[in-house]
């Protein structure tokens, strides 16, 4: 059965980097699928991989990971100063992460405007 | 022409390295992207002699290696570089991916026990860096989230960027698209392995690091 574990972001801002990429970590290990509704922050990503890459046994073979960040698509003057300023007012980075044991996804294949999601065929 | 705000950025450091003896240059990006074959290529040329061994077989660079003191002439001027060969830096390390490659299951679980190793080292070395070249194969959809990672981790530490699409000799080698990916950066396409383009690649490193 395949889990999909939606994480508000509101619920991890109050902690700190280790403890959200833990908690995000624990969800991919008990094999959800994670979506979170924002962005992780380029140094967070980073401690993900080497967290993830201490994990790394014979069963936990790491994770596949895709965000997707408006920043990214070309976006220019107000529509840049709008995403900008909510970002600014939410506290968070605007943008979408998925999450997901690399057990169960085979690929993640993203483009900046979409992310597809292809699981691993049932041996 | 605009003027690309990677450049801007670059012109920044200038004064910074007008002052150094010599530049940590990184050499980042995925597994077999062909990171080791373009530190060799730089070394060869300049040294004459190779950095690293390389492989068909991903994570064939574990360890973070460093050959330091090479000199590289371009357009009559002269800078030193101490060139930084890491691992390949992945979201996964599956070992049986390696059996397909025809390795005994014991050496292919220490290859990715290994390789587990050299990607955390490889982050740790970010820090470091006083410009880095990242590293694509110009085959592959440059969108991965581990290019986004890595491009997203030196543009937060301010690192000056060089983004070289790799295995240009390659049909399937399209430019274009790493050039769509990242349109902020200056991207060269070079085949590290036969050595095209290299004078270009050479002229784009100066022009990120003086």
């Amino acid at each position: 059965m395949l889990t999909l574990q939606f994480i508000p972001s509101h619920e991890l801002s109050s902690l700190g980097e280790e403890e959200k990429i833990k908690k995000l970590l624990m969800h991919v290990k008990n094999n959800s699928i994670v979506v979170l509704d924002a962005k992780l922050k380029a140094e967070e990503e980073a401690s993900l991989i080497k967290y993830t890459m201490g994990m790394i046994n014979n069963k936990f073979k790491g994770i596949e990971i895709a965000t997707i960040n408006p920043n990214e698509k070309m976006i220019h003057g107000l529509d840049r100063f709008r995403v900008n300023l909510a970002s600014m007012i939410m506290g968070r980075e605007q943008g979408l992460t998925v999450i997901g044991p690399a057990s169960i996804i085979k690929e993640i294949k993203k483009d900046p405007n979409k992310i597809q999601l292809f699981t691993k065929r049932r041996k | 022409m605009a003027i690309k705000i990677g450049d801007f950025i670059n012109s920044l450091f200038f004064n910074i390295f007008g002052r150094k003896k010599s530049v940590k240059l990184g050499l980042y990006g995925p597994p077999n992207s062909g990171k080791s074959s373009l530190a060799n290529r730089i070394c060869e040329d300049w040294i004459g002699e190779p950095l690293s061994s390389v492989s068909q077989i991903p994570h064939e660079t574990r360890e973070v290696k460093l050959k330091e003191g090479v000199t590289i002439k371009s357009n009559g001027k002269t800078l030193t570089f101490n060139v930084v060969d890491t691992p390949g830096i992945a979201t996964k390390i599956d070992y049986t991916d390696f059996l397909k490659f025809k390795l005994n299951s014991r050496v292919a679980k220490k290859r990715a026990k290994e390789a587990t190793k050299g990607v955390i080292d490889s982050i740790k070395w970010l820090d470091d860096m006083d410009a880095v070249v990242v590293v694509l194969d110009s085959t592959k959809n440059p969108y991965s989230q581990v290019n986004l990672t890595i491009i997203g981790n030196l543009a937060a530490r301010k690192t000056p960027v060089l983004i070289v699409g790799n295995k240009i000799d390659l049909r399937k080698a399209s430019i274009k698209k790493i050039q769509d990916a990242f349109p902020q950066y200056n991207i060269v396409g070079v085949s590290a392995l036969k050595g095209h383009n290299m004078d270009l690649f050479y002229k784009s490193l100066f022009r990120l690091v003086r």
